[in-house]
């Protein structure tokens, strides 16, 4: 069973310029294993402590995981799930 | 035929007058409404009146008052025109109409309130004419934002636009915080500034761009970067809404921390490449930043535009969804983004939206605060421990 997941610009140069991959799994935790054991340039990006890093947000159908079950959040086939990243560009660049 | 004389008097014979101490004491349940012309109401009306020239009552008095049982008091300067315009509201169904005798002449003689309105002057009629058409905004809308005041963080890629729209909105007063100087690289998108002003203060290029603009419009420059020792003397400036349109993490932290405190909403906007991410953090009532993103990323896993570039048109496109949300808190209409960030993909061109919502643990905005004072940002944000 495999979701197609978001790729932020920030982090689409680990996976090949990528804009969205499928990953596998039934869980946040089995999709960012999936992707991380795929692209291992992912794992420091998205995982801390065995957990979804702090500077990182997930979102399944558009809420924040970290609002549901965090990273053991169940995700359905056919989900449209989100990795954000905070961005700070905006002024003198 | 009857003589213009002939008919005031039959009409005397068919609309209720009252006088004015009368009609003093229906101020409570009675709407005025005040059927002169523009010049006249701009030197004193009744308090709490309706302004609707009688040239326009039939069109527009039924969206003021829908309500056509609901007491009504008309009046002119001498209380001639509004038997007139009594009668007329009569044959469109309003049960309740009164003609105020002798008019605000008599109001204002008899020594009673009146009130002189703020009003726009003839150019700024003609300046803002395509507000005014709205509803929504109209005369009393742009008086607000002519009274608004929005401190702008960075006067650079969402800075430009920004503090173009803003000024071109009539929004009264911008403040302006950047300690930049105009770089040639930054003209492929940052429009405020031009290939004449390289080398100036972006607060004084940009300053001189929003003033040729309009005129109206009252720029507070702040040539320094906004710091945990000046936050507070800056963001404590009675400001309205601040747009945030920085180009790092410590002062994206600074601003939220600081607007929390000084409870000001703050409409974000962060771009990269071809990306970019919109929402308002409204103290109180929604998330804040820290709520979104409760640490940085390393310093090492966070490109800004100068590494990674960004599409030249794509900070005009957030920088002025960023305005729209000002503008709408400003005149208090529509949803803002408020818990919901909106994402924009220039690529695809494909707006999304996450929710977002507040963090009871929040350090700054939670239940039990931690952080209640400016801290190090620039540690805070540099991937080091902020204790070792």
């Amino acid at each position: 069973m495999s979701t197609v997941v978001r790729i932020p610009p920030t982090l689409r140069a680990e996976v090949g310029g990528e804009r969205q991959v499928p990953a596998a799994g039934e869980t946040v935790r089995e999709l960012l294993d999936d992707l991380t054991s795929r692209f291992p340039g992912l794992q420091t990006q998205l995982v801390e402590d065995d957990d979804i890093a702090p500077f990182v947000n997930v979102y399944v159908e558009g809420e924040d995981v970290r609002t549901l079950d965090g990273i053991e959040t169940p995700v359905a086939h056919g989900s449209t799930v989100i990795l954000l990243p905070a961005m700070a560009g905006g002024s003198t660049g | 035929m009857p003589a213009y004389r002939d008919l005031l008097a039959q009409l005397r014979g068919e609309v209720d007058e009252i006088d004015v101490v009368r009609a003093r004491d229906l101020q409570e349940e009675a709407l005025f409404v005040d059927v002169r012309e523009q010049d006249e109401w701009d030197e004193g009306h009744i308090p709490g009146a309706v302004h609707i020239s009688r040239g326009f009552l039939e069109s527009r008095i039924e969206s003021a008052v829908p309500d056509k049982s609901r007491p009504i008091v008309v009046y002119c300067q001498s209380g001639n025109r509004s038997l007139f315009a009594s009668k007329t509201l009569e044959e469109l169904g309003y049960e309740n109409v009164t003609s105020l005798a002798g008019g605000y002449t008599d109001w204002k003689r008899s020594g009673l309130p009146t009130q002189l309105p703020q009003s726009l002057g003839p150019e700024q009629r003609q300046r803002y004419s395509r507000h005014l058409l709205i509803p929504e905004v109209g005369v009393e809308g742009q008086l607000k934002l002519l009274q608004s005041r929005v401190l702008l963080i960075g006067a650079g890629g969402l800075g430009s636009p920004a503090s173009l729209y803003l000024a071109a909105a009539g929004v009264g007063t911008i403040g302006i915080v950047d300690d930049d100087r105009v770089d040639a690289s930054n003209l492929q998108r940052q429009i405020a500034h031009s290939t004449e002003t390289l080398g100036d203060w972006k607060v004084d290029s940009a300053a001189s761009a929003l003033r040729a603009l309009n005129p109206d419009v009252n720029v507070v420059t702040y040539k320094e970067r906004l710091t945990s020792e000046n936050a507070d003397r800056i963001v404590g400036d009675g400001w309205d809404v601040i747009l945030d349109g920085a180009d790092n993490f410590p002062t994206r932290y600074l601003v939220n921390d600081a607007s929390v405190w000084h409870d000001v909403p703050v409409v974000h906007g962060s771009i990269y490449r071809f990306e970019g991410q919109v929402t308002v953090f409204k103290p109180q009532v929604g998330p804040c930043y820290r709520c979104l993103f409760p640490q940085p990323p390393p310093p090492e896993l966070a490109p800004s535009c100068a590494e990674g570039g960004v599409l030249g048109v794509l900070p005009g496109i957030v920088g002025s969804l960023q305005t729209n949300e000002t503008i709408k808190l400003l005149l208090g209409i529509g949803e803002p983004l408020i818990g919901r960030l909106l994402l924009f993909d220039a690529l695809e061109t494909e707006f999304s939206e996450v929710k977002l919502r507040k963090d009871p643990a929040c350090p700054v905005c939670g239940e039990h605060p931690t952080i209640t004072e400016y801290i190090d940002y620039v540690e805070f944000c540099s991937g080091r421990p902020a204790h070792a």
